[in-house]
């Protein structure tokens, strides 16, 4: 039970699968995370923002993990993919699988991926590939909603009282070690890139830092030194944080094989 | 940019008889979660067109990726053309160009307005949107203020209105 990223890239539509698996992995854990704050959140208002969020997410999602699976042609359909594998096998990336923490490492998490998802969805959307196109300029538009949800608490958080500063930087420390795989290029990247159906990531990388150092700049809050970074959650090497989410998240699936509403 | 050229798809056009037809069909089956407007009114009906195939294929988008009433929206649909006889017809998906509150409809518009939530700003307003006010939907005052960018459904944002004081749903411009 090998990571599919874990094989080479292989030929173009297993390097694709691969590719808009750790899409919709990503997505799909992001969302369930933020699911949790369903009931738990600081204020009414932010509940609501948190699972708005997660139902977008789960929604590209579904559009992500169905594509996938109309491409591995083997039969898995969005719930196959979701309910039906291991940790090993999910390919997101590490960031999204963090838990919630406080608010702040919600927001911090939240802002990150935000900004990543701006400059993947923006290059995916030329995409030779026009499915993967149109998924992408759907999501753009949210992701951009999200960003701008993300990034105003990011600076009422950071350039607020002494307490949410000091936790929101605690917050950029204790996540900035996850950032180094955001666009970190492996064999995947390159071969769906190379075919024109998915941005170049060192370009996307200089803009998405760009962004994030003004937001920085003004929330009030300091760039970490960069980090070794030693998971690898995009080729199925994950904190022990994974596991536990999917307990959760394919309970049901798990224990009433093929349970429909 | 991309409003216009669909927006034309949807509305302009001569129609056939079987398209007018499913067309005003279709403006009778409910949005699930704001129910004074139809899906016509809410411009997620891309196109009705009689294809090759003899059959009529209708597209529908979807507004935003994860919203909870699309599934209920393609079962009404296909129930609703079943119903009058159209069960040949073709329901399909169309993702590309997304959907966008610009295609809220000028009829649409005035309905969410009358049900108390607050419109998107026109098209042609489209360009300012950011920085346009939100008139209250009760007074008609200016002076409101945004509560939350989220609300109760994934198409609508939470504000306020500081004349009369109530609290209003503002449908969000995506």
């Amino acid at each position: 039970m090998s990571a599919p990223a874990a094989a080479p890239a292989g030929t173009l539509p297993e390097a694709l699968f691969c590719y808009v698996l750790r899409l919709g992995d990503t997505s799909l854990v992001l969302g369930q995370r933020l699911g949790e704050w369903i009931g738990h959140a600081p204020a009414l208002e932010e509940d609501l923002a948190l699972a708005n969020l997660a139902l977008d997410l789960i929604g590209q999602a579904r559009l992500l993990l169905s594509y996938a699976g109309e491409i591995e042609a083997k039969g898995r359909d969005e719930d196959a993919l979701a309910y039906l594998r291991d940790a090993p096998e999910f390919v997101n990336l590490t960031l999204a699988e963090q838990p919630n923490g406080d608010f702040a490492h919600t927001i911090v998490r939240q802002w990150l991926i935000d900004a990543w998802q701006l400059e993947i969805y923006a290059g995916l959307a030329a995409s030779a590939d026009t499915r993967l196109a149109a998924i992408a300029a759907k999501a753009l538009k949210e992701t951009r909603y999200h960003y701008r949800f993300s990034s105003g608490w990011l600076v009422r958080l950071g350039d607020g009282t002494a307490e949410s500063q000091a936790r929101t930087q605690q917050a950029v420390g204790s996540l900035w070690r996850f950032t180094g795989e955001l666009f970190a290029s492996d064999e995947i990247d390159e071969r769906v890139a190379a075919a024109g159906l998915a941005p170049r990531l060192a370009a996307a990388a200089d803009r998405w830092g760009a962004r994030v150092e003004e937001d920085l700049r003004q929330a009030t809050l300091v760039r970490p030194e960069r980090q070794p970074y030693p998971w690898h959650g995009k080729r199925g090497v994950h904190t022990e944080h994974l596991g536990h989410l999917l307990g959760e998240m394919q309970h049901l699936q798990r224990s009433y094989p093929g349970a429909g509403w | 940019m991309s409003a216009a050229a669909p927006s034309a798809e949807a509305g302009g056009g001569v129609r056939t008889a079987a398209e007018q037809g499913v067309w005003d069909l279709l403006s009778g089956v409910p949005d699930p979660e704001i129910p004074v407007l139809s899906i016509v009114d809410l411009g997620i009906v891309r196109y009705v067109r009689s294809g090759p195939d003899r059959r009529l294929h209708i597209g529908i988008t979807p507004t935003y990726s994860g919203c909870p009433a699309t599934e209920a929206i393609r079962a009404a649909t296909r129930a609703a053309l079943d119903a009058a006889g159209y069960r040949e017809a073709c329901l399909e998906e169309v993702l590309s160009p997304p959907w966008t509150s610009d295609w809220v409809t000028p009829a649409g518009r005035a309905k969410l307005a009358a049900f108390g939530i607050a419109p998107p700003p026109s098209a042609a307003d489209a360009g300012r949107r950011a920085s346009a006010p939100v008139g209250c939907p009760r007074c008609g005052s200016l002076a409101t203020e945004r509560i939350s960018e989220f609300g109760s459904t994934p198409c609508k944002a939470h504000y306020r209105c500081n004349s009369c004081h109530e609290p209003f749903d503002h449908f969000k411009c995506i």
